[in-house]
């Protein structure tokens, strides 16, 4: 699976802090964070989410001059580059180990590759498919800053909204 | 922030926070911004209702998991932690009120450094939970 880079810039945590309504001056306050233990700002535990700004193959933003799925003039633009036949694809579970925390300047390398698979009998969607994949994230001195395991799962079909909410 | 200390740790100690009230659909459009995952699912009230059949949009997992990690850094310090998972159990709605609550599960000693094994739980306002996992977090003697 390609390779590509994620660099962490100050500004990118700082509205990915507020997206999740966290003030702690940690992630926005330079001067603040200096006199603090890690010595600097750091990302947030999950900003390795962010990192698929900067993955030019991701399929779930829009790209010039190609269709997006998403409304326009119509409900649909297209089908869904995922789940084009009715069941949903969905984030299952996610796995963190941290080396280290990200910080501003720096320059990853981000290494896929494919993890496990598996399938279960669903209560509210039909069978359910799982698969994972693991990024691996590396710094410029070749060191593993953090692993993370995404686990996505793909329903036969649309999960049932009156059993779920009930 | 100052960080946990084992001696004063117990295995049973937790700690509360909510962490979102009234999740606004301006923060879900926030979240995708920031992050990079567009999916109409969760900003296209359009997409989601009339080609997805979904009642409305819904929060991303991760914006959930990204919320109860903030409760996990209130509670653990900054930079301290060393893992950190969950699984999603249930989806997020727009109006939804989330609390986390964190639970100390073990105390342990590894290569001369203190460790810390935590359970964490997500609810909404109905009490269901939406993400349930664990993380660890290197920790003061």
């Amino acid at each position: 699976m390609p390779e590509h880079r994620f660099p962490v810039e100050a500004g990118h945590i700082l509205l990915f802090a507020r997206a999740m309504g966290d003030p702690n001056p940690i992630y926005a306050d330079a001067d603040y964070a200096q006199t603090t233990e890690v010595g600097g700002i750091i990302a947030p535990p999950t900003f390795e989410r962010a990192s698929v700004q900067f993955d030019p193959s991701y399929h779930l933003r829009p790209k010039s001059g190609e269709p997006w799925f998403g409304s326009g003039r119509e409900p649909s633009g297209g089908p869904h580059p995922q789940a084009p036949e009715g069941g949903t694809a969905m984030h299952a579970e996610q796995h963190y180990e941290y080396h280290r925390p990200l910080r501003p300047g720096d320059l990853l390398t981000v290494k896929t590759r494919p993890g496990k698979r598996w399938e279960r009998a669903g209560r509210r969607a039909g069978t359910l498919s799982f698969a994972e994949t693991v990024h691996d994230y590396y710094d410029l001195h070749g060191d593993l800053v953090m692993t993370a395991r995404h686990i996505r799962v793909r329903t036969e079909r649309v999960v049932d909204q009156e059993e779920e909410r009930a | 922030m100052t960080p946990l200390k084992a001696s004063r740790l117990h295995a049973g100690d937790t700690y509360d926070e909510v962490v979102v009230d009234n999740l606004s659909r301006t923060q879900i459009v926030m979240y995708a911004g920031a992050s990079g995952d567009y999916n109409p699912l969760h900003t296209d009230e359009v997409w989601a209702t009339k080609v997805a059949g979904y009642p409305t949009v819904f929060a991303h997992g991760m914006l959930t998991m990204g919320l109860t990690g903030k409760a996990l850094t209130n509670y653990v310090g900054d930079g301290r932690l060393t893992r950190f998972s969950v699984r999603f159990t249930r989806q997020v709605w727009p109006g939804d009120t989330l609390t986390s609550k964190v639970t100390v599960e073990a105390l342990r000693q590894e290569d001369g450094g203190h460790y810390v094994d935590l359970a964490v739980s997500t609810v909404n306002q109905d009490g269901h939970e939406v993400v349930r996992g664990n993380a660890t977090a290197l920790i003061d003697a």
